[in-house]
């Protein structure tokens, strides 16, 4: 990735978009508030050019979600954040040949209703590869992908229930009649 | 004249009222490579819709690598791409020793050339073998396991497994080659590369190969792009991209001093296209034919680079180094962390908290991107071009479903 001067140039383009960055990291990252995410994506996958970026980042590699939570309360004393649930957005530049990270902050809940799925704008109308990835990421992850076009399970059956990469999952006692554990 | 029309074949055909009909292709079909499900929507012949359904193999390995220290998990990485087990160990090791800020030792980085780029081999035996078979010639595939055989049986001697390895690991490999090992792979080397002609002459040339391949499934550069393809596939539709040259200096750090060529097509020729069949009138960039050809070239270019990476290795003298503890801790902080696997580029993601058990670990399958591209591919074209398009793709579903 680009040094301070690319960073600077992200916050003129979108302003207020970035919350925070960590450039000394082993893979720099950017963090941006989520509501500001598609304008963000949008601007790194423009052309490039006045005002654009100086690489576009045309391919996005990879969409994670990270679950920051300890199940067990004696732990969770010693931890430093708070919990919540961390996107992360892979993308790569195959004219430029550099990568970005980008991340961004979700409540584990929306609400902290249990069950209510945290929402974050899909960015399967930016990169085709966002299709897939933010259907595993739901199915998987529990994130909810606002405007993606077709937002169901992928992996696990389509009647199953929770979202396995949760810190908090339960495996359920019986599937259909299949013991579960 | 009346009845002189209704004799008229092309007269009836319009008459006759085609209905819509959902073929359900899989996930038990031999040219699916696994357990995949197609649902096509067809229409007589010509396929409208394709859906793939995937998942019949999902392990959530991704969970297990957070109950697992990260020298634990390479076994489970063998089980994603079972065909190029020992790239799939490289990648994972690669990723933790990057956000470890750790070096193997010169002797190890050789020796990972050497396994990684035999393993490329295999898979594309494999890949080559079996996209005959969806094309229904047997013969090619039988000659590609024959050879495919004698690198397992190298890879056997060297690490006990013919199939999931886990040789590469955290920090290095298990072992070191036993004596006589790098003869023997010479001796591969020497039988082998005569033979690639005759699998030119089986498939690339053969008339009803062409017919099959060239100009069907024909992939954009920058619909490539856009879904995230990658490896053959990518290099197949024309755009010049190799991790192995292009990537993160942790992985091109491995290629230093190795000479190659990225197999992809520059002004209308490929490297070295002298040595090869020309490219067929018919064939277009980013069809089927293409991606085939590329995994072709890419044999002989892995031959190229294990020869060259045995040389550095003999010349290495002291020890291989040993690999990393099962329980050493792992720093605090994130690393992504993308290599060139035979099938496309497989990236790692690791999260860690600072202790030996990974926080979160996250696999980006190449094929899975690959995949997703079959729906676009696969629109208006023939039923029977479909076990081709999805066989150039060259998938395999332990990486898909994870």
């Amino acid at each position: 990735m680009r040094g301070p001067g690319f960073l600077e140039q992200l916050e003129q383009a979108v302003p207020g978009a970035v919350v925070g960055s960590r450039l000394d990291a082993v893979d720099p990252w950017i963090e941006v508030a989520p509501n500001r995410l598609l304008d963000v994506c949008r601007w790194l996958k423009g052309r490039s050019g006045p005002g654009g970026p100086d690489v576009r980042f045309d391919a996005l590699e990879c969409i994670t979600a990270v679950d920051w939570f300890e199940p067990d309360p004696k732990k969770a004393t010693k931890n430093a954040w708070q919990p919540h649930v961390e996107m992360v957005y892979h993308l790569w530049s195959t004219s430029g040949r550099v990568s970005l990270v980008l991340k961004a902050k979700l409540p584990r809940w929306k609400g902290d209703q249990p069950g209510q799925l945290p929402e974050i704008p899909s960015v399967a109308g930016i990169w085709r590869t966002a299709d897939w990835h933010e259907r595993e990421v739901y199915d998987l992850s529990g994130v909810w992908f606002s405007g993606h076009p077709d937002l169901r399970r992928i992996l696990c059956p389509e009647d199953w229930e929770g979202h396995p990469l949760r810190k908090d999952y339960v495996q359920p006692l019986e599937y259909h009649g299949i013991r579960g554990r | 004249m009346a009845h002189l029309l209704d004799d008229d074949p092309r007269i009836i055909e319009f008459d006759v009222r085609t209905d819509e009909m959902l073929v359900n292709m899989g996930p038990q079909h031999p040219s699916t490579h696994g357990v995949l499900r197609l649902v096509l929507r067809t229409d007589g012949e010509i396929v409208s819709e394709v859906e793939p359904h995937i998942g019949y193999l999902h392990r959530c390995a991704e969970k297990i690598g957070e109950n697992l220290t990260a020298r634990q998990w390479i076994p489970y990485t063998d089980r994603m791409d079972y065909l190029a087990a020992m790239n799939m160990n490289l990648g994972w090791a690669l990723t933790v020793e990057k956000l470890m800020r750790y070096q193997v030792s010169e002797k190890a980085r050789h020796l990972r050339v050497l396994i990684a780029e035999l393993g490329r081999v295999a898979s594309h035996l494999v890949g080559m073998g079996a996209y005959g078979l969806d094309l229904g010639t047997f013969s090619p595939f039988l000659y590609a396991f024959r050879e495919r055989e004698k690198i397992l049986d190298l890879f056997e001697e060297a690490c006990g497994a013919r199939l999931t390895y886990s040789y590469i690991t955290v920090g290095g490999l298990t072992a070191d080659l036993p004596p006589g090992w790098l003869r023997k792979c010479e001796e591969f080397l020497d039988q082998f590369e005569p033979i690639i002609k005759e699998y030119h002459a089986l498939l690339t040339t053969n008339a009803i190969f062409v017919k099959r391949t060239a100009g069907i499934g024909v992939l954009s550069r920058e619909m490539a792009i856009d879904y995230g393809c990658s490896g053959p596939v990518l290099r197949g539709s024309g755009v010049d991209q190799d991790l192995r040259r292009d990537g993160e200096s942790i992985y091109t750090a491995m290629y230093d001093g190795y000479a190659f060529e990225v197999a992809v097509m520059k002004n209308g020729h490929y490297p070295r296209d002298h040595e090869y069949p020309p490219v067929p009138a018919d064939a277009v960039l980013g069809d089927c034919w293409h991606r085939f050809f590329v995994r072709m070239l890419e044999v002989v270019q892995s031959m190229d680079l294990v020869r060259q990476s045995i040389d550095r290795y003999a010349a290495c003298k002291g020890p291989l180094g040993e690999p990393l503890k099962l329980t050493e801790k792992i720093p605090a902080g994130d690393a992504y962390l993308e290599t060139e696997c035979p099938k496309g580029q497989m990236g790692f993601y690791v999260v860690s908290d600072g202790s030996a058990i990974p926080w979160r670990v996250r696999a980006r399958s190449s094929s899975f991107s690959n995949l997703s591209v079959t729906g676009e591919l696969c629109r208006g074209c023939l039923i029977a071009d479909v076990p081709a398009i999805v066989g150039s793709l060259d998938i395999v579903m332990g990486e898909i479903d994870r």
